[in-house]
């Protein structure tokens, strides 16, 4: 599928900026699920100063902001062709250890919640119970927005029955990695049904399966990703995939709004 | 247990590294010498040597003693314990472009993966990153005991920012003010140029790309740092800019400063602050002692950190217990320091060793350092060894043991004259095209009798060292 993606986050300060930062994953990479045929940065009223491969292999770039322009926009647009792997995005690869996905997060740290919850999948097949683990989510935790934010923690989501895309991957990390799962949190597009306009760019969380690799779960949609979905950036959780991280020197206030488009 | 005594064993009579020293001292008239100890004091106290003692009601600033009674080690000693160190240092940087690239060690099943991945000083943010000539640990202070004639350990390794190196270059000031004649007497290998060779191993390892002189910065926390004194006499020596993370931004993909002509590069910044305070756009977010997005410029190649950040998971005193496979494994030789034979109380059987025998050891936090929270087991009370042994069974993983070595001794000047006094030995290294070693190092002293902790926030002192050139 050919995917058109347009994604541009505008922020508005009401001073000028003494001096602020701006972390930014907005580049995807081809890998096994998809390829990226054009790819565009577009940015104004900040500089790139450094770009990277982060220790996940996230294409990362770093944007100083200061002085005037009350408004700084950064578009991220182009075109990926995706494949339809039923899910599964490949062997692991780079330096960052599959170990390392073993491990909880600050932001998934399980509490009494989230051990029920892993307890509480059933026996079966690896995938089995993976797929069992997503549909309790799915069912446990309503899509609600509002209700969470960028700092809420898998627990605290799990135990609130509420929350967006980000806490349903991250309440599936946290159980898949007592489950004994290697897991990931993914962040990117997704093309919803009948409609072009889309609320906000999407994550959703990836186990590591022997003999698979890499095998994604959508719990908010409660689907495995599919020809539909784009990916950007990978991290243990949110925090260390946001598609846009910052820090502001000042007192300047920030406005925010972002407007995501996905089509065929 | 008789200690040895490094000027004067038991049996043997005076060492010859010691007899020159010797014959002058047998003609100083007492008087004088107590003289110049107060002298001593006064030279510190102008300098304006003096370190916070964590942990005290009032954060007092004291000086830490000196005594005028060298500590000499011949230069065939030296050269034996040089070719440990080197062989360490190499094994430390080794190990950590390992841990931090293909983590061939874990593999291979010679570290235990979970002593790496649970530990806080491992810092995911490295994973591929190789800075400039491969070194992570470009200064290094190896702390060393000895035990016999031909026995030395080392003790622990602290690959993360040593200090105490300023101790060193003033302690041979003042002796060469205080006793010229001496150093006339006397050929004794120079520490002086200690911040020149830290300048040029640093210029050593600028980022590829940077032509012409690089420019060398050293990253204070500030003046409320118990080490405040030594960075910013290191960066006056060094002749560079002592900065703070405020006066640090991003400018044109660099870490720049603030000056007088606007902002200016920095291709190497000797920083001696905490891994988790350094950039708080990807560490700790409320630290105002970092540089937000240093960590972005550094994975691009645009600056050098001294040392490398996660440098700590080299020596972390969990891992120090397996330096004897770490370096084996990278240099295919057996180390030629050993190290003391420690017990990881993580270890079940280890643990029960451990308590067992808690009246014998000397008990550490893995992740301490200074001497704080630590049992000495021959000098504690029943009473505090008990409550020990609650804390250690409550997070047993937290501790390692060490047999309580009989640290050699080197003479002090007391009141009453000579008395024998407890030592240990930092060298400082300094790693990047080469490796160098200033003759010598940093040699602390227990001043109190049959004391073993030599650290200075417990009341250790210290005494300049001399390597002969002999």
């Amino acid at each position: 599928m050919r995917l058109k993606v347009s994604h541009r986050t505008e922020y508005n300060y009401d001073e000028p900026i003494r001096y602020g930062l701006q972390r930014v994953r907005l580049w995807p990479v081809s890998g096994p699920a998809q390829t990226v045929l054009t790819w565009t940065l577009r940015i104004e009223g900040a500089r790139e100063e450094v770009r990277f491969l982060d220790q996940f292999g996230n294409d990362t770039r770093l944007l100083s902001i200061d002085g005037e322009p009350h408004t700084i926009s950064i578009v991220a647009e182009g075109e990926v062709e995706t494949n339809e792997t039923t899910g599964i995005s490949g062997p692991h690869r780079g330096f960052a250890p599959l170990w390392l996905f073993e491990h909880q997060t600050p932001l998934t740290a399980p509490g009494a919640a989230i051990r029920d919850l892993a307890a509480d999948v059933g026996e079966g097949g690896e995938l089995e119970r993976l797929h069992a683990l997503m549909a309790t989510i799915q069912q446990r935790v309503a899509y609600v927005t509002g209700t969470t934010d960028s700092r809420t923690t898998a627990e605290e989501a799990l135990e609130k029955g509420t929350g967006v895309c980000q806490d349903h991957a991250h309440v599936f990390a946290a159980s898949a990695r007592l489950l004994g799962f290697p897991a990931r949190y993914v962040s990117g597009y997704l093309m919803m049904n009948d409609t072009i306009e889309q609320v906000a760019s999407h994550a959703w969380a990836e186990a590591y399966v022997n003999g698979l690799g890499w095998v994604g779960f959508d719990a908010a949609n409660g689907v495995s990703p599919d020809g539909r979905y784009v990916r950007v950036a990978v991290g243990r959780d949110y925090r260390e995939a946001m598609p846009i991280s910052g820090i502001l020197i000042g007192n300047a206030q920030e406005r925010l709004a972002v407007h995501i488009t996905v089509e065929q | 247990m008789v200690a040895f005594d490094e000027m004067l064993p038991a049996e043997a009579g005076l060492r010859k590294p010691y007899e020159a020293y010797d014959s002058w001292l047998k003609n100083q008239d007492p008087a004088r010498l107590t003289e110049k100890m107060r002298d001593a004091e006064r030279v510190f106290r102008k300098t304006g040597i003096t370190f916070a003692v964590y942990g005290e009601q009032e954060a007092s600033e004291r000086l830490i003693p000196f005594d005028i009674v060298p500590r000499i080690i011949s230069g065939n000693e030296w050269r034996r314990l040089t070719q440990g160190i080197e062989q360490r240092v190499q094994a430390l940087n080794a190990f950590l472009d390992d841990i931090y690239h293909r983590q061939e060690i874990l593999r291979a099943g010679r570290v235990p993966r979970e002593l790496i991945a649970t530990n806080e000083a491992f810092l995911p943010e490295m994973i591929g990153v190789r800075p400039p000539a491969g070194v992570y640990t470009h200064i290094i202070g190896v702390d060393i005991v000895r035990i016999a004639e031909n026995e030395f350990y080392v003790l622990e390794d602290n690959a993360r920012t040593p200090s105490g190196v300023s101790y060193m270059l003033e302690n041979r000031e003042t002796m060469l003010q205080l006793f010229p004649e001496l150093f006339q007497r006397i050929k004794v290998h120079p520490v002086e140029n200690y911040p020149q060779l830290l300048r040029q191993s640093l210029a050593a390892v600028r980022p590829n790309g940077v032509s012409g002189t690089p420019t060398i910065a050293v990253l204070t926390p500030g003046s409320f740092n118990s080490a405040y004194f030594e960075h910013a006499f290191l960066a006056d020596q060094m002749g560079v800019q002592l900065v703070e993370g405020q006066d640090l931004r991003v400018v044109d993909g660099r870490v720049a400063m603030r000056t007088t002509e606007g902002y200016k590069q920095i291709d190497v910044l000797y920083r001696r602050v905490d891994d988790a305070y350094l950039d708080p756009l990807t560490f700790k977010p409320d630290s105002a002692l970092g540089v937000p997005g240093i960590m972005d410029i550094y994975r691009a190649g645009n600056i050098t950190i001294a040392n490398a950040p996660g440098t700590g998971i080299a020596d972390d005193k969990a891992i120090y217990s397996y330096m004897p496979e770490i370096i084996e494994f990278y240099t295919g030789r057996k180390p030629i320091l050993g190290n003391i034979p420690t017990w990881r109380c993580s270890e079940p059987d280890s643990l029960k060793y451990v308590q067992e025998h808690l009246a014998e050891l000397v008990v550490k936090e893995v992740h301490g350092s200074g001497g704080y929270g630590m049992l000495v087991g021959p000098a504690a009370s029943k009473k505090e060894r008990e409550e020990f042994s609650k804390k250690l069974a409550v997070r047993p993983s937290n501790y390692i043991a060490q047999p309580t070595l009989s640290l050699s001794t080197c003479p002090i000047l007391t009141e009453k004259g000579l008395a024998p006094r407890h030592v240990d030995l930092r060298p400082f290294v300094l790693v990047s095209d080469r490796i160098r070693i200033v003759p010598g190092g940093l040699t602390r002293v227990a001043l109190k009798e049959g004391s073993l902790v030599v650290n200075s926030s417990q009341g250790g002192g210290t005494k300049d060292t001399w390597v002969l050139d002999d």
